[in-house]
């Protein structure tokens, strides 16, 4: 179909999937804690601005409702619970060392050409105007999994996990005007309640490593433990300690 | 044969009055940026003085400079010349705007470097050598970017030529076309790049450490150092009319009557002089970048230009 021949309601939500993709590469390349939670609530705001023009285009009314949860959830309450959690571990001014940045960017790129690859087959099925924007919610799953996987932080990982689930809406939004409503109120819960569960975490981790970066997960600590007697300490567990 | 005759004193005109503006373009970026940083402005003319007090200065030339050293700046002057006059400034359609497209476009781009760059080191110099080798590392990372932009673009008005792509653009009317937006935001990185403003080089400094272009003829006086400064801000205005031509081609004139022209010449002022003042924006909140930061600022570039493919490709014709 001619991209040009399409209403301005669809090109818009095409253009404003393209945006959220775009934030999702800007968080793979963003080391800075405070700008990675506000790409965070950029991507949430840009996803609720496509389900309002999907639901004005569509004329589903109930995908204002959707919209609105959307809202108060990715751009309101977790970017706060993220941000509050980051500034109570004093890390929300913490810069990541990402290694290899432009080869994360090209990865990411990579998985945008396999996504489009993938979902050809199910564009084929659709025959809604905005059918093509089901490689672009895809490849944001893909690309909020790559951030998890390319970054140390725990914190950074959590915001990948939440873009993952910002994919998985997004995908259902535009391949079928959304959920039933019961079913994206349970997922809203469930992500609200992870989002707690991970600051719960979050404590606990940097309370027995120390830190809050995954690659140190695998060391021992033995910081809060009594110092054993010299003589039950091993000479070789010296590194390990 | 009169039309033709007619088409063709509008293009020269056009060309003559591209590069007697360039100079005009400059001031007015010095004079914003100078009101923008509570500084006394020069004159709007102060390029023109400029250009005229080196033009009239007497030439010294380095005892080993060669016949290179000498012949780059008419080179580098007429590579740009002719690159102003692919151009479309005022209208589309002028017999002219056929001689090259967008690729032979990079091309002069590329040849006025290459020979600014075989100059730098003919009079081996230490800041010339390392002024050169900074300037391909920038033009080898922009070079790539800019090109995927141009095939985005071209891949949308399916010609290379520029002035085929205006008018395709212009009468296309309003789309939301997500490949342009990002497409123009990997021109303008890339267009910074190039012509040496902040943050990846600072066009005011002479301070060993930070020059890039500027490392590259300081041994250059006299008319060379001003036909140089001159080729200079025909190349500034030439990326400032290239975002205007293919993202905003708006008031362009299309056919060759004088009102239309006379619309033409204000819709292009103004938007150069908008675009002039975003760019004076954009270096007053940002500070120049170390060196080895450049690259990366150029790959988001890359990265942004890929993209704008990528969406051209998946959500624009895909399906």
């Amino acid at each position: 179909m001619e991209f040009a021949a399409l209403s301005l309601y669809n090109q818009a939500i095409i253009l404003f999937a393209a945006l959220a993709l775009f934030t999702s590469f800007i968080m793979l390349a963003q080391a800075r804690m405070m700008p990675l939670i506000f790409t965070f609530a950029w991507q949430g705001l840009l996803l609720t601005v496509v389900s309002v023009l999907v639901a004005i285009a569509s004329g589903h009314p109930q995908l204002h409702i959707s919209a609105a949860i959307t809202f108060c959830l990715k751009v309101v309450v977790i970017p706060y619970l993220l941000y509050r959690l980051s500034a109570r571990l004093n890390m929300q001014y913490d810069a990541e060392v990402i290694e290899h940045p432009t080869l994360l960017l090209l990865g990411g790129v990579a998985l945008v050409i396999f996504s489009y690859h993938v979902s050809q087959s199910i564009i084929h099925l659709s025959g809604l105007a905005t059918r093509n924007t089901i490689a672009v919610s895809m490849a944001i799953e893909l690309l909020g999994m790559l951030l998890m996987c390319a970054r140390k932080s725990a914190v950074a990982q959590v915001i990948g996990f939440m873009s993952m689930e910002s994919g998985i809406f997004f995908a259902a939004v535009v391949s079928t005007y959304g959920m039933p409503l019961i079913v994206e109120l349970g997922l809203a819960f469930d992500i609200l309640v992870a989002s707690i569960l991970f600051g719960v975490f979050f404590f606990h981790l940097r309370d027995s490593f120390g830190s809050l970066n995954v690659g140190q997960f695998n060391r021992l600590s033995e910081a809060n433990q009594p110092m054993p007697s010299p003589e039950a300490t091993e000479p070789s567990s010296g590194e390990r300690s | 044969m009169d039309s033709q005759l007619t088409a063709w004193a509008l293009a020269a005109a056009q060309a003559l009055l591209f590069i007697a503006s360039a100079p005009l373009l400059a001031g007015w970026l010095r004079r914003v940026k100078c009101h923008m940083q509570n500084r006394a402005a020069p004159a709007l003319w102060q390029p023109y003085r400029d250009l005229a007090k080196l033009l009239k200065k007497r030439m010294l030339l380095a005892d080993n400079a060669s016949w290179l050293f000498r012949a780059v700046p008419y080179i580098v002057f007429s590579a740009m010349l002719l690159a102003a006059a692919v151009v479309p400034l005022v209208a589309v359609n002028l017999p002219s705007a056929a001689i090259a497209d967008l690729i032979v476009l990079v091309g002069f781009f590329a040849l006025a470097r290459f020979f600014t760059a075989l100059a730098a080191l003919d009079i081996g110099t230490a800041f010339g050598g390392m002024g050169a080798s900074r300037e391909m590392m920038v033009a080898a990372l922009a070079e790539p970017a800019m090109l995927m932009a141009v095939f985005t673009l071209s891949m949308t008005a399916n010609t290379t030529n520029l002035s085929v792509a205006t008018a395709y653009i212009l009468q296309s009317g309003l789309v939301l076309r997500p490949s342009f937006l990002f497409a123009l935001l990997a021109l303008a990185m890339v267009a910074v790049a190039e012509t040496s403003r902040i943050p990846v080089d600072n066009p005011a400094t002479h301070l060993e450490l930070t020059m890039l272009h500027e490392a590259m003829i300081l041994e250059y006086g006299g008319r060379h150092l001003a036909l140089i400064e001159w080729a200079t801000q025909i190349k500034l205005m030439i990326y400032a009319v290239l975002i205007v031509d293919l993202f905003f081609p708006w008031g362009i004139a299309t056919d060759f009557s004088a009102m239309v022209l006379a619309v033409g010449v204000v819709a292009v002022a103004a938007k150069l002089m908008l675009i002039a003042v975003l760019l004076v924006v954009w270096e007053t909140v940002l500070a120049k970048m170390r060196l080895f930061r450049v690259p990366q600022f150029l790959g988001f570039s890359f990265m942004l230009s890929l993209l704008a493919m990528l969406t051209h490709v998946v959500l624009e014709t895909g399906g």
